[in-house]
């Protein structure tokens, strides 16, 4: 699933452009309206400031809102409103210039150390964490001591304080963006390390930078105006922070003095806030792929018509074990219910392997896991019935069908890797089910544990067990999950896919595994592939599906031999294994090369 | 007799591992290879073997420790980024993944022209390179404004061909080029690499795991184990009757298409695996 999320991070929903989606939530279009009010403020507030803003008038202190003072005058007695329009404009901008620092040495640092590793990125992590266990405040303080009292030097170094924040999130989208194959394909291709970065790097990092700048402006105004009411900065400055000081002097006097820049400060944090999470929904939860699997990619839809049947009469021969009618699979989509299996019928007797093959997006997995009822989410049966041992799978409660399955179904995925849990010993995985289903003791599940490994063919049994799945190969954890499915000696095996992560060696021997217990356990079991050797190696039947219609089904050597459907035809046409070989390069082909 | 394409001779890859005393992953143990003017030459093993580290090695994206990779005469391994770049117009690539390799935020316009604003092309002339490519690979031609995501994985690896095609190179290194896809797709795309090689003469090395894949579009193949070509030679000999016994192994692993063949395969192996055993005990 990785590329479906990386396309998730990249790409954000198409169609209409950024700020109008913004704008349609009335609770982020009211932040953009307060956020460019006091853009207004910060550049263009200066001149409406009615009078100089520390300006003291000895004869109007503490004078009440209106007339003269629109909001009264403080205890020096300077006109309040003055104050707060040329507060704003230094309160930001230094909010703004920490920010600036910040994103200058944590993105570009973020980004050389992620691109190119080695010295610097040891070098540059080293000090990031360095700065990170430094307490702000401490730091702030100190350097107020040292240098004077200056808002713009406390937050340009507040600003590198909060540089690793950008720095630790753009290292670890940068690192991962260096291992995907584009990147590769445009080094390949020539391009410079400045327009990679640029190009492919910045494009990955850009929307998160985003988000987080808004964070961090909040942050920065809360912890100015926290240092400014401390009493902290330069008198001769009106910043909030030390509006809000100057207020709280006076807060029996003339409580409203506090009012204003904590108007100020709170409806700007909040604003940032509700932008950076719209932000956030917008550029990285955008344009979600529509949920459930994908669907066939060329060919035409395949129309509805009878699937053949190769010697129907053998159903119905009292040894069935499955029996599944008429399944429809839907997913939920945004625009309705999307059928991705439409009606088909499959049966698996007993002690017979079935084939369900396909090519991707032809709906045999999701067959296979309607079935077993693991269907992804939005995705659920419209129709049908899936009959196993006199009980329909797909009728009755969740737990009728967990009981169900963990005794008589079992199941073998695709990626044994990550159908193990890697915080779990191989053992305990083992031992789990076992006690659940079968209700047997820790020591006769962990003797019966030890006997499936062996089972299964794996050397030390000992130590698998004891083992965590990422200390085993790939093979050996098939070999393990095929232990786990066959424990409860289940009569009918839904193997997906079992062999297709595994390298054809591997696969040669899982294969023999599962033949061998198949035979040895008289298990049914329902095979779903895309490769034919693997159906000619183990199938006694196969079903053929294509855009979630069976179009042909039958005793395995009658599809091989005379497949009658033009879709079973192809793709048995498409089969390379066993044709010829392009045979040396010809002298002719070799126009310029004499030998 | 004139030299080779690509001439590859002792190369040796090393990882470097973590911390001061690690030696590393020695993932090549001395390879050689060579690969002639048109010639497709297979290159064959299982996960871990080795075969797309060569293939990268190729390329300069693997480190070479010891040993000489020379494009028609000249040494490539190890040559600094700036003069590596001048090599983007002979030497191209198409990666497994039709996922991965494309970025997903760019349009399929922005991604060919990449290789082509390298050169230096101007716009009008980028466009129409553009669309000469998504004709050559059999792509709609308003394929250019739309993005990845709205392709197939069949139709992704022919844009990803168009890309490496863009500069007309010489040798392009296919790694697991069509092991991604569904086998009718995988039988298009291996006939459109074999049309522009029969029409431009270019190269190919083509990495895989698959054999079958392997032994239709190969001149010749080499078989890698554990860092090393443990055979080489012919395609259709190394692929039908090999000496070495991993690629003996290797073939009879691969289950094939028909129940009354495979049951025979399946014998075969048996007894191959019972007479090694043998051997080792002996």
């Amino acid at each position: 699933m990785t590329q479906e999320t990386a396309a998730r991070r990249h790409a954000p929903g198409r169609g209409r452009g950024l700020p109008a989606r913004l704008l349609a939530n009335p609770a982020t279009a009211l932040s953009l309206a307060f956020l460019f009010l006091v853009t207004l403020v910060v550049f263009g507030g200066e001149p409406l400031a009615p009078r100089d803003p520390n300006h003291s008038s000895l004869h109007d202190i503490l004078v009440g809102p209106g007339g003269d003072y629109p909001l009264g005058t403080d205890g020096a007695g300077r006109d309040v409103l003055s104050r707060l329009l040329v507060a704003t404009r230094i309160s930001v901008l230094a909010a703004l210039l920490a920010l600036a620092v910040a994103l200058l040495l944590g993105v570009a640092g973020g980004m050389l150390a992620g691109y190119y590793g080695g010295w610097f990125d040891t070098v540059s992590t080293w000090l990031t964490s360095l700065v990170m266990s430094l307490p702000a405040i401490v730091v702030l303080l100190a350097a107020r001591a040292v240098l004077g009292p200056s808002v713009w030097l406390s937050m340009a170094i507040f600003g590198v304080i909060l540089s690793p924040v950008f720095f630790r999130l753009v290292y670890s989208l940068v690192s991962s963006v260096r291992e995907e194959l584009y990147v590769d394909a445009a080094r390949v291709s020539g391009l410079g390390d400045a327009r990679i970065l640029g190009r492919h790097i910045l494009a990955v990092v850009r929307a998160p930078i985003i988000i987080q700048a808004a964070i961090v402006t909040s942050t920065a105004i809360a912890i100015q105006s926290g240092l400014e009411f401390l009493g902290l900065g330069d008198p001769s400055v009106p910043t909030w922070g030390s509006m809000l000081n100057e207020g709280f002097a006076n807060i029996y006097r003339a409580p409203m003095l506090l009012l204003w820049p904590a108007v100020a400060i709170a409806l700007t944090s909040v604003a940032l806030a509700v932008l950076a999470n719209t932000l956030r929904d917008e550029l990285e939860g955008g344009a979600r792929p529509a949920g459930g699997p994908q669907t066939a990619e060329d060919g035409p839809r395949e129309t509805a018509h009878a699937p053949v049947r190769h010697r129907p009469e053998e159903t119905g021969t009292g040894r069935e074990l499955l029996s599944v009618r008429g399944l429809r699979v839907g997913y939920r989509t945004p625009a309705g219910v999307r059928e991705v299996v439409h009606g088909i019928d499959l049966s698996v007797d007993r002690g017979e392997v079935h084939g369900l093959v396909g090519e991707s997006g032809s709906g045999k997995t999701q067959t296979a896991f309607a079935v077993m009822g693991l269907l992804s989410r939005g995705g659920r049966v419209l129709a049908g019935s899936a009959v196993f041992e006199g009980n329909d799978l797909l009728a009755g409660g969740e737990a009728d069908r967990a009981r169900v399955r963990g005794r008589g179904i079992g199941y073998v995925p695709q990626e044994p890797m990550s159908n193990l849990d890697p915080s779990f010993t191989i053992g305990s995985q083992l031992v789990e089910p076992l006690r659940v289903c079968l209700g047997m003791d820790r020591r006769a599940a962990r003797a019966r544990a030890l006997g499936l490994l062996e089972r299964v063919g794996i050397p030390d049994p000992e130590r698998t067990f004891s083992a965590y799945p990422h200390q085993v190969s790939g093979g050996m954890a098939q070999r393990v999950l095929i232990a786990g499915a066959v424990s409860t000696e289940p009569a009918l095996l839904i193997a997906d896919e079992p062999t297709t992560a595994l390298d054809v060696t591997v696969q040669a021997e899982v294969l023999d595994l599962l033949r061998d217990l198949q035979q040895d356990l008289d298990m049914g079991v329902l095979l779903v592939t895309h490769n034919f050797g693997v159906v000619a190696d183990l199938c006694d039947r196969v079903s053929v599906m294509r855009s979630g219609h069976i179009v042909e089904s039958g005793p395995t050597r009658e599809i091989f031999r005379d497949a009658e459907h033009p879709y079973t035809q192809s793709l048995l046409d498409s089969i390379l294994d066993g044709g010829s070989a392009r045979g040396p390069l010809a002298p002719t082909d070799r126009k310029d090369v004499d030998r | 007799m004139t030299e080779p394409l690509l001439d590859v001779r002792d190369v040796e890859v090393r990882y470097p591992g973590r911390g001061l005393r690690s030696k590393g992953f020695l993932a090549l143990r001395g390879v050689s290879l060579d690969i002639r003017e048109g010639e497709t030459v297979g290159l064959v093993g299982e996960s871990g073997s080795g075969k797309t580290t060569l293939g990268r090695a190729i390329l300069g994206l693997a480190p070479v420790t010891s040993g000489s990779i020379t494009y028609r005469g000249r040494e490539i391994s190890g040559l600094p980024r700036r003069q590596r770049r001048t090599l983007s117009d002979q030497i191209q690539v198409v990666f497994q993944d039709p996922y991965s390799s494309l970025n997903p935020s760019m349009t399929i316009e922005a991604i060919l022209s990449e290789p082509l604003t390298v050169r230096g092309g101007a716009g009008r002339e980028a466009r129409d390179r553009i669309a000469e490519l998504l004709d050559q690979v059999a792509l709609p031609s308003d394929a250019g404004r739309r993005l990845p995501r709205e392709f197939s994985g069949g139709q992704r690896q022919r844009i990803a061909i168009a890309r490496a095609l863009a500069l007309e190179p010489r040798l392009i290194v296919c790694d697991e080029a069509v092991s991604a896809l569904d086998l009718s797709n995988q039988k298009r795309i291996l006939r459109l690499l074999t049309e522009i090689q029969e029409d431009s003469g270019v190269s190919y090395l083509f990495v895989s795991h698959d054999l079958a894949v392997v032994r239709h579009v190969s001149h010749r193949v080499a078989v890698m184990y554990r860092g090393e070509i443990v055979e080489s030679g012919d395609g259709d000999t190394v692929t039908s009757d090999p000496e070495h016994p991993y690629t003996r192994r290797l073939l009879l692993a691969a289950p094939v298409p028909d129940p009354d063949l495979q049951a025979r395969r399946r014998r075969e192996r048996a007894a191959l695996a019972a007479r090694e055993n043998h051997e080792r005990t002996v």
